[in-house]
């Protein structure tokens, strides 16, 4: 019994540890499948992480930090918007710039406002956090054996962000695969020129794929500042961002793959947590620091044409020049 | 926007247009200086005094530049051939491992001036072969160098930490750091030239390093713009399918520029590693291979402009780090918002401005082709 209740705890804690990722993942979706390529995710992230904490801390209230983080989140995104598609700029390169500007206006900004060293005051038990939600009948079922605690411990005692970010996967393939909005993003990332030719706006379209960006970004921000962790730290987003954007290419920019792939990289990351230092009796020790890089070195594998191969949207990363 | 830019004069290109971008860049960061509740002159005026007030505010400020240099260059290589390196930084931290390789195993056998070469040799090496793979998947498989070297950006940073917690410290010591290199790997400093000028040097560890980046710099005008390499390297990066017309073997510059830039970007830990600290230890590169992509695109790539702008973000280094003595409410981290500010308004949004400015000069080249109807000597 006791190897089951690790298990559980090992999979309860993929669970957190993947929300924040899936949620990144899903808002590159929106924007990679329309053609905006977004290496900004980490730093929207980050600036949403802070924004969402720091105004939960002042008004006491956890929704207005998401709020918050949503709305500064999309302002990120309409930046990187406004160099991309209006002015048709690198899109890696501004994505550049937007990590950099989130990563030391946080720093500076919070030193500024809080002078706690670049942390946001923590957030107490009152509403200015995001809470456990304990599923109906949770309680009353954890003494039945394995399917009681299946339920009581890993589906339930979430915060409702982790809910909606698993609800945000069937939807996202809703949209993107079963409404007309979804096939023109789609359409708009493979072939502009044809969904311009149709009279459909290439330029609005994007706009909106970004914004949708932008949103989730800002829900996977206030994810781990005012759900999963009781405040901002210095630079907590930790390159999960670029684990997401690994995660989009392992999942082959396809909403249920990447659910997929953020709980596996969220599984590498509760095994590196919860096994970190135990050796393995007459094998070799492995190094945590090797677990902490498997995400990336699987990224890169996968990229070598070994896993399958992935295939961007043809028209990522190029501008869309109307007339010529 | 139907009608193609007016051409420009060389002046407004190179000198009107970046200028243009750089001072909105630094305008926005003065709004930031003003909504953390400080005067964005009065922090200017200390961080240039900080920067060059004193011979060691100098020092440190070229010791800076010297990093900047190597990484600006790292990443303007790569930018000639169409590619974007971000992982100047992993690649720096790899080229760490390889001077410390070089300095640990001869620093008590040969003189500094035999250990120089090896450890440049080695950081170069171990740099331009940690941007192999990414070369190597970008020009066989095509998968963008850009994921990559982010991906191994993150790799790196495991690899060095297991590397030195695990094998390169010594037994029983705390720190995670190597042993000190002895006295063969200890690089002259250049004091002598902060004091030609009247100024005193004390702790700033400017040393021999900052003229090797200048060669350096000599050396990559020389590889871009007067030899056959660098030829085909700019053609590659114009025109990939020109490239390939014209018999250029595309898969070899591209693997061959990676290395280049990642040699470059692990040359950048010669300054660090053997010039200052003479010794491993973890996070030396602290996001200098981040700022080389804002100097690169402040240089427009090239070593011309990539010294100055290097230069600029030395002083933005150093001056900010006295800075936040007077303002303790702005931090060395203001540099990090600048960076993003001048890669966003030199990067992306570049041609932000370049409408409105060829507008403005179309206007002029009219008024005075109306003035004087006789001079028509060009035509546009």
């Amino acid at each position: 019994m006791d190897t089951f209740n690790t298990i559980i705890l090992v999979f309860d804690s993929t669970v957190r540890l993947s929300v924040p990722l899936l949620l990144a993942c899903l808002a590159g979706l929106y924007s990679e499948r329309s053609g905006v390529f977004d290496i900004g995710l980490e730093g929207k992230m980050l600036a949403g992480a802070f924004a969402g904490a720091a105004a939960a801390s002042v008004y006491g209230s956890a929704w207005i930090g998401l709020g918050a983080a949503v709305l500064i989140s999309i302002a990120l995104s309409l930046v990187h918007g406004f160099a991309s598609i209006t002015h048709r700029g690198n899109q890696i390169v501004s994505g550049v710039a937007i990590n950099f500007i989130a990563a030391g206006s946080t720093i500076i900004l919070g030193q500024a406002w809080f002078k706690q060293g670049g942390r946001t005051p923590a957030l107490a038990s009152d509403g200015s956090r995001f809470e456990s939600i304990t599923l109906p009948f949770a309680d009353a079922l954890s003494d039945v054996p394995i399917i009681g605690q299946i339920y009581s411990e890993l589906l339930s005692g979430h915060s409702i962000l982790v809910y909606v970010a698993f609800l945000a996967v069937p939807l996202t393939w809703w949209i993107l695969f079963r409404t007309r909005f979804g096939l023109r993003l789609r359409a708009v990332g493979e072939n502009p020129g044809a969904v311009d030719t149709a009279g459909i706006s290439v330029v609005w379209l994007r706009y909106r794929a970004v914004i949708f960006c932008g949103f989730l970004c800002g829900l996977a921000g206030a994810y781990l500042s005012v759900a999963q962790n009781a405040g901002f730290v210095k630079d907590m987003t930790a390159g999960k961002g670029f684990i997401a954007l690994a995660a989009l290419i392992f999942a082959k920019w396809r909403p249920i793959n990447a659910m997929y792939a953020c709980l596996l990289f969220g599984f590498l990351d509760a095994l590196a947590i919860r096994f970190s230092g135990i050796k393995i009796p007459g094998l070799f020790e492995i190094p945590p620091q090797f677990m902490q890089a498997l995400p990336y070195i699987l990224t890169v594998i996968l990229l070598a044409g070994f896993i399958g191969k992935a295939i961007p949207p043809k028209a990522g990363g190029q501008p869309y020049v109307k007339e010529r | 926007m139907a009608q193609p830019y007016s051409q420009l004069p060389r002046w407004v290109n190179y000198g009107l247009i970046p200028l243009v971008n750089l001072s909105v860049a630094f305008l926005v960061a003065g709004l930031v200086v003003l909504a953390v509740g400080e005067n964005p002159l009065r922090a200017a005026v200390l961080m240039i005094d900080g920067a060059f007030g004193s011979g060691d505010g100098i020092g440190y400020t070229l010791y800076y530049a010297t990093n900047f240099i190597f990484t600006g260059l790292a990443v303007a290589v790569a930018f000639h051939c169409g590619l974007f390196n971000i992982g100047g930084e992993g690649q720096a931290y790899i080229g760490g491992l390889g001077v410390a390789v070089g300095c640990l195993a001869f620093d008590s056998i040969f003189p500094w001036w035999i250990n120089l070469p090896i450890a440049t040799l080695c950081a170069a090496a171990f740099g331009g072969l940690w941007a192999l793979i990414p070369a190597l998947l970008q020009a066989k498989r095509g998968s963008h160098v850009v994921i990559t070297t982010i991906m191994f950006n993150f790799i790196a940073a495991s690899l060095m930490v297991f590397l030195l917690v695990d094998v390169l410290k010594p037994a029983g010591q705390m720190a995670v750091e190597t042993r000190p290199f002895a006295e063969g790997a200890s690089l002259p400093r250049l004091d002598w030239m902060i004091e030609a000028f009247g100024y005193t040097i004390r702790r700033a560890p400017l040393n021999i390093i900052f003229l090797l980046a200048l060669v350096t710099s000599f050396l990559v005008w020389v590889l871009i713009w007067r030899t056959r390499l660098g030829y085909e390297i700019r053609t590659m990066g114009h025109s990939p399918k020109a490239a390939q017309y014209a018999g250029i073997n595309t898969t070899k510059i591209i693997v061959i520029t990676m290395m280049i830039s990642g040699g470059l970007a692990g040359m950048m830990a010669l300054n660090p590693v053997m010039g200052a600290q003479e010794r491993l230890q973890l996070d030396f590169v602290t996001g200098a291979g981040f700022v080389g992509i804002a100097v690169a695109l402040m240089g427009r790539s090239h070593p011309a402009g990539i010294i100055p702008a290097a230069i600029l973000f030395g002083m933005l280094y150093q001056g900010g780090a006295e800075m936040s003595f007077e303002m303790p409410a702005i931090t060395r981290d203001m540099i990090v918002i600048i960076q993003g500010l001048v890669i966003l308004f030199a990067g992306a949004l570049e041609h932000m401005f370049r409408p409105y400015i060829s507008m403005f000069f179309g206007r002029v080249a009219d008024s005075s082709l109306k003035a004087a109807p006789a001079t028509t000597g060009e035509s546009h």
